[in-house]
């Protein structure tokens, strides 16, 4: 268990260094930093499919991306912060931590998942006979596609709606102009 | 955006091979090992952007124009609606039906082989097509989006 105390002092040290740093490329490098030490965690818990999933997100999402898209002339953030809404971020940071700490308290043990206790519960169906009913040896990969499948094309429809909108609203010139440059 | 130095070129040019082979890997044996079509699909728009970042957008583009990159959207959005809808019809009438396994499959000894599990692969294949695309698409979208407000700024 003490490897996931090193993990989350590593995660904690990491965004006190992005929310202090001044360097906008390093600090999403630390957030980057941070999802490493969550998706290391995941592999540590014996979830290798969410930590691979973490660890691409992550990467791809936070650093790849805003490296690719940042403009060279803003990598540098300045101004002071403001006073009041510190004071109104860490006010509302610790009502959540209250919160969150009543909700922990009411948590099943680690490894005894609450759905096992019910024999009848559908997760205990996936794990008994998801190998026979689906063929697929990894079964999360059973579940996310053939069990909960209808959840996976929502997620698909999703994605695809704001690639739709993003290219879009993103675009320079719309397709009439692109095909009358006189107009 | 023209590019880095000739150093990130070459070692680009050598390691975007690599992560491609590794994101066809992960789609193809989503069934089988950890992974599947999300972080196969995020795997290969990386390599893409690997190698928008090191040698500029319009190398980049010219590997793999937005027209083509949003009709391989549409080619894996529609492919997984087909998946979903051949289970609809050749099957017990259900949507996502896995009916190459419940036909042919079950019984037999194909677990764990790479040929198995039904349509549970098919679907990887067009999920991991459409998220490969889309995140290209995105990430394309926004960078060619910056330059023009710096552009506006300095009008």
């Amino acid at each position: 268990m003490s490897i996931f105390y090193i993990l989350l002092l590593f995660m904690i040290i990491a965004a006190i260094v992005a929310v202090e740093t001044d360097n906008l490329l390093s600090s999403v490098i630390c957030v980057g930093a941070i999802g490493f030490g969550g998706s290391l965690m995941f592999l540590f818990l014996r979830a290798p499919d969410i930590a691979i999933t973490q660890i691409v997100v992550e990467v791809f999402g936070l650093i790849i991306l805003i490296r690719a898209t940042i403009s060279r002339d803003r990598t540098f953030i300045s101004g002071d912060r403001e006073f009041f809404g510190m004071v109104v971020s860490v006010v509302i940071i610790f009502v959540i931590f209250l919160a969150g700490m009543t909700v922990f308290e009411t948590l099943p043990d680690f490894g005894t998942p609450i759905f096992a206790q019910a024999p009848e519960a559908a997760s205990q169906t996936y794990i008994s006979d998801g190998m026979q009913k689906t063929g697929a040896a990894n079964l999360v990969a059973a579940v996310i596609l053939d069990f909960r499948a209808y959840d996976t094309l929502g997620e698909a429809t999703v994605l695809f709606t704001s690639i739709i909108g993003a290219t879009v609203i993103l675009r320079k010139k719309s397709k009439k102009l692109l095909e009358d440059p006189d107009e | 955006m023209k590019g880095m130095t000739i150093i990130v070129k070459t070692i680009s040019s050598w390691v975007k091979v690599l992560i491609f082979l590794f994101g066809i890997y992960i789609i193809l044996f989503g069934h089988l090992t950890p992974g599947g079509g999300f972080a196969g699909g995020v795997i290969l728009a990386s390599s893409y952007v690997l190698l928008m970042l090191a040698f500029g957008r319009e190398f980049a583009e010219e590997n793999l124009s937005l027209p083509v990159a949003s009709k391989l959207d549409c080619v894996g959005a529609l492919l997984f609606a087909a998946v979903a809808l051949c289970g609809l019809l050749y099957g017990a009438g259900s949507f996502f039906w896995n009916f190459i396994h419940q036909k042919y499959l079950v019984g037999t000894d194909y677990e764990f082989n790479l040929l198995s599990a039904g349509t549970i692969p098919l679907s990887n294949i067009a999920i991991g097509l459409k998220v490969a695309a889309s995140l290209f698409l995105v990430v394309f979208a926004l960078s060619m989006f910056r330059p023009e407000i710096s552009g506006n700024k300095e009008d």
